[in-house]
């Protein structure tokens, strides 16, 4: 029958065609709703009969090994010490505490390396665009040399080949009260005399003041159209008013200066190399990705805005301020995001040189101490899964924002 | 009125030549003068000593750090490791095997990548799947007469591909299945795959890899035991797959709803619609996303050192605890560094070249 | 006027069909038939239903009440049936849709060849016979995207016909061309009806309308508000809102 379709292509009659016959009640299998409800039960079926032969496997083995499963560990006393923690934490300390520890010295270091990266990387993205040839390939040297080099290689760099490799703290560089050693970064810590309470309250008036000032003289440019220079203000408050209530409260800050005592220092503050170490890399690896990001953003901004800001007599300053960087951080801010949750979840590589993050804390010494795997690692893994849940409701929020106000 | 044609007269001469350029691009205005002496001025101030101690003062042939003698960089110590760097600790006199795997592998991507070839599609399909069982063979062994050579042998640059590789083939057909799941009308389908997706992406490498070698042994019955390095493959294919989900759910996403449609009024089934329509025209702008979470991987291996296996950076650090040449660390990282930069570095172009083909084609050529 | 073709067999036959998108209600309580041979135009005012009107007929939209019967196959929940349907019913987009990683006369075959399980040599045979009757066969080994817009719609009826449909449906098929292309798409068309393919054509193109159509069908807020033969639709139009249209649509 199909050698007289290519005669015609079509005919008005139909009547040589094999027709499905009409049918009432569809067969099962051929009713979509129904396909669909059968191959989900299916797949839930599946899915539970492996989820319970894991657990089930997993709780005889742990039965073997003479592990008892649950939290009850947490509670339990440590007996290791941590070369680095923010809060009190002793040996007789419990292993709750090293979770507590760890995440903390996580939060550090992601919140050192995102302000690092953020400014390394702004000022090499915009760079990269500089119409100065040298700096623009400069820029485009580093970002190509360091992201292309895996991160782990970079902190082993930082760690072992730089840092370790410095003099013993009895040769210490010393410069300004400070010391850099084998053992990481010593500078004096300052302490807070009698009067330091001033300058930050002094500190804190200054914000406010300067916000009221934002507020008067938006509201006298809607009234008047005259400008006020608000940034300068601001800048001057918050640096001038507390600086001159410190130098008339006659300087209320000490210095507790590090000696060297026997083969180490004593007093002030250590920073230790794993921290520095993993500082650097995160920041100098992360910092590349940002200055691409940041090059994509401005690239957004069509080059028609900059000259219709021109031709409407904008300064080159003011058409950056006003058109393109707006414009530039709706396209920038989401990658960036997603570069912090990079630069987060990255750190945990701070268990390959020591640094007592929570991997390394937690998932390192908890876990192999307890050997409550299945506990310890899926504590682990929901601080990073909340960290990324939080960051794309973020970004879910903020895009919806964006969305919004461009209707 | 008169006029006279006038002659066509060059552009001044502060407008062209090495002046013109000198001053167009280093040195208009004093901010950009200022920038170019400060940049210029770091650069040779660390460029040039680097220079002098990689390639100049550097000693290139010996075969003890006695032959390291001129201050520079000490490239005794690297071609002294070649081969553990290249094989880990693959057997010397196996050495070709591994030298066979890594020749088709390059041979086949050199066709594919060049533009003129043909039978790309075919080429790509037995990477993809024949590649696999072809190299396993050879690495392996124990069949068709060549000795076994045990997993844990395999290490440096060897091991790295070995991981990238098979991360990123099995992680393919995963991804797919995913992200059509993530696409899926039926909910349960749906949400199974978005907890999937999620879960691994919001992770960092090393727990999964945690995972994999200290909780996965738990998941099987007693006696059941994994090879280390099938272990990390389980992990990095899972974690992996995640992100392939991804890419492969953009390209689809940038598929216009008109193909979907006049592939349904045409009768096309579900499959035939995926394989014959919307999969081929996806593909193709999928390549650089895939190459890109690629490259992200092919660094990412570098972390299986921290579960004991010997990847080329751990070789490099194993290297470096060495007594009889402590003190060249810095030689070992820059050539690891170099290693992973030149693939890193070409697969990255290569991914930018067809990001701009497909930006200024128009699209629509096959 | 046009001299119909229409036989007794019902060839389309939607009672009483109802669509909702979400809380909208697109589709009020549509009753059309459609004989074998007969060739319907579908006009009125943007978003008013047509559209989706003629979509719903080869299942790309699910209705939610009401019957869609295309000879004789009723549409439900049975894929057998929407895929026999399917394979009955041709269709052309406003944006011709045509596969952009297969050559023209690849985009011809495909179909017969996976869903009608023809022979390769067979299926190219007829695919060749129908550019040539839209008058592209030149084009046969180019890409769609070498191609104009006015061919490319012609590619499309093609690729359509290929599948030897029983009705072919069309939506503003001639709304995305220039001018000059849009006279070679309705040569074909108009060419097709004088062969007596069933045909519903949504399209503003009155004057195709007044040569071709058995009837024209007027829609708005999601009914048939006027249904009648051209000449009495053009010249007589009862309803108010189709007058309104009719003055707006002729203007120009
Ligand atoms: N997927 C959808 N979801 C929600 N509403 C829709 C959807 N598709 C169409 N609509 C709405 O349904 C109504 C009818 O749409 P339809 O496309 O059928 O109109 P139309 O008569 O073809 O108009 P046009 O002449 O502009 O093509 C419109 O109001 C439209 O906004
Ligand atoms: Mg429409």
């Amino acid at each position: 029958m199909s050698s007289d379709m290519s005669s015609s292509g079509h005919k008005p009659d139909g009547s040589a065609k094999e027709k499905a016959p009409p049918v009432s009640q569809p067969k099962f299998w051929n009713d979509p709703k129904k396909r669909s409800l059968l191959f989900q039960v299916l797949l839930l079926s599946v899915l539970g009969f492996v989820f319970y032969t894991i657990i089930d496997n997993t709780l005889t083995n742990l039965e073997q090994r003479g592990i008892t499963t649950g939290f009850d560990f947490l509670t339990r006393e440590a007996g290791f010490g941590i070369a680095m923690s923010l809060i009190d934490y002793t040996e007789a300390s419990s292993y709750g505490m090293t979770f507590i520890v760890g995440l903390l010295n996580t939060i550090l270091i992601a919140v050192m390396g995102i302000i690092a990266a953020t400014i390394l990387g702004f000022i090499l993205g915009v760079a990269r665009l500089s119409d100065n040839w040298l700096v623009a390939k400069f820029s485009a040297l580093y970002i190509e040399i360091f992201r292309n080099i895996p991160l782990l290689l970079q902190i082993f760099f930082w760690y072992y080949a730089v840092l370790r490799t410095l003099p013993q703290p009895r040769q210490s560089i010393e410069f300004l009260g400070s010391f850099i050693n084998n053992r990481g970064f010593i500078f004096p810590a300052p302490v807070p005399e009698e009067g330091f309470g001033l300058v930050t309250v002094g500190f804190f008036a200054a914000i406010a003041a300067s916000w009221l000032i934002a507020r008067w003289a938006k509201k006298r440019q809607e009234l008047t159209g005259q400008q006020f220079p608000v940034a300068l203000t601001t800048i001057g408050l918050v640096i001038g008013v507390p600086l001159v209530l410190f130098l008339f409260s006659g300087m209320p800050l000490g210095l507790d200066h590090p000696e060297l005592k026997g083969f180490n220092f004593k007093g002030g503050i250590t920073v230790i190399p794993e921290l520095i170490a993993l500082w650097l890399a995160l920041s100098i690896y992360t910092a590349a990705f940002i200055a691409e990001t940041v090059r994509a953003g401005i690239l957004a901004v069509s080059h028609g805005q900059t000259e219709a800001a021109t031709a409407l007599g904008m300064s080159k300053a003011k058409t950056l301020r006003l058109i393109v960087i707006p414009q530039a951080l709706r396209v920038v801010i989401p990658p960036l995001t997603s570069q912090y949750l990079n630069l987060t979840k990255n750190s945990s590589l701070a268990t390959a040189i020591g640094y007592p993050d929570l991997v390394n804390v937690f998932a390192g010494t908890t876990l192999n101490q307890t050997g409550q795997a299945i506990e310890v690692i899926s504590m682990t893994m929901a601080v990073y899964l909340a960290l990324s849940l939080m960051t794309s409701f973020f970004m879910n929020w903020y895009n919806a924002r964006i969305q919004l106000s461009e209707r | 009125m008169k006029y006279e044609l006038q002659p066509t007269l060059p552009p001044p001469a502060n407008m062209i030549g090495v002046i013109g350029w000198l001053r167009k691009n280093l040195f208009n205005g004093p901010v950009n003068s200022i920038a170019t002496i400060v940049v210029g001025y770091f650069l040779i101030s660390f460029l040039v000593p680097t220079i002098q101690w990689i390639f100049i003062d550097a000693d290139w042939v010996g075969d003890s750090r006695d032959a390291c003698t001129s201050g520079g960089a000490c490239w005794v110590f690297i071609a002294n490791r070649l081969d553990q760097f290249l094989y880990g600790f693959y057997p010397e006199a196996e050495h070709w095997r591994v030298q066979i795997a890594f020749i088709i592998l390059i041979g086949s991507i050199i066709w594919l990548v060049l533009p003129k070839t043909p039978k790309k599609g075919i080429v790509a399909a037995l990477l993809l799947v024949a590649y696999p069982v072809v190299a396993f063979i050879l690495l392996y062994g124990n069949s068709f007469g060549l000795p076994q050579v045990e997993t844990h042998l395999w290490g440096g640059l060897t091991l790295t591909l070995v991981l990238a590789v098979v991360g990123i083939v099995a992680s393919l057909p995963l991804g797919i299945v995913l992200a059509l799941g993530r696409q899926s009308e039926m909910p349960i389908v749906r949400s199974v795959c978005v907890t999937f997706i999620e879960i691994w992406r919001g992770v960092p490498l090393i727990t999964v890899l945690f995972m994999a070698s200290v909780m996965l042994p738990l998941f099987f019955p007693e006696g059941m035991s994994f090879d280390k390095l099938l272990r990390a493959l389980i992990g990095i294919t899972l974690f992996q797959s995640a992100y392939m989900a991804e890419v492969i759910r953009g390209g689809l996403q940038a598929i216009p709803k008109g193909q979907y449609e006049a592939a349904d009024a045409l009768g096309l089934g579900y499959w035939q619609k995926m394989i014959l329509i919307i999969m081929p025209q996806a593909l193709k702008l999928m390549i650089p996303g895939i190459v890109n979470t690629f490259i992200a991987l092919f660094k990412d291996t570098s972390l299986v050192l921290i579960i004991g296996l010997f990847d080329v950076l751990a070789i490099g650090q194993a290297a470096n605890q060495d007594p009889k040449w402590i003190g060249y660390s810095t030689e070992s990282y820059l050539f690891v560094a170099l290693l992973f930069w030149v693939f890193c570095f070409s697969m990255s172009r290569y991914s930018q070249h067809l990001e701009k083909a497909l930006n200024t084609g128009h699209g629509n050529r096959a | 006027m046009s001299h119909s073709q229409a036989t007794d067999k019902m060839m389309v036959e939607l009672r009483n069909l109802n669509k909702w998108y979400g809380e909208f209600h697109v589709l009020k309580n549509i009753n059309l038939e459609v004989k074998q041979g007969e060739k319907i135009v579908i006009c009125g005012p943007s978003g008013s239903g047509k559209s989706t009107m003629i979509r719903c007929i080869n299942h790309l939209e699910e209705h939610q009440k009401g019957d869609i019967i295309v000879n004789d196959i009723p549409l439900n929940e049975d894929i057998k049936n929407i895929e026999a349907i399917r394979k009955e019913v041709g269709m052309v987009f406003q944006h011709f849709n045509l596969f952009p990683h297969l050559t023209v006369l690849e985009n011809c075959v495909l179909a017969p060849i996976w869903v009608k399980k023809m022979p390769r040599k067979e299926a190219e045979a007829q695919a060749m016979e129908l550019l040539e009757r839209v008058k592209i066969p030149d084009q046969a080994l180019k890409y769609p995207g070498q191609l104009s817009g006015g061919q490319q719609q012609r590619v499309a009826i093609a690729r359509s016909l290929c599948m030897n449909p029983d009705v072919m449906l069309f939506d503003e098929p001639t709304s995305a061309l220039d001018p000059e292309m849009i006279k070679e798409v309705l040569d074909v068309m108009i060419e097709l009806a004088t062969e007596g393919m069933t045909m519903l054509c949504v399209t503003h193109e009155m004057g195709f309308a007044k040569t071709v159509a058995d009837r024209v069908i007027f829609m708005d807020g999601g009914q048939i508000v006027e249904e009648n033969e051209p000449h009495e639709f053009f010249n007589n139009p009862q309803h108010e809102r189709t007058q309104l249209f009719l003055s707006q649509i002729l203007q120009h």
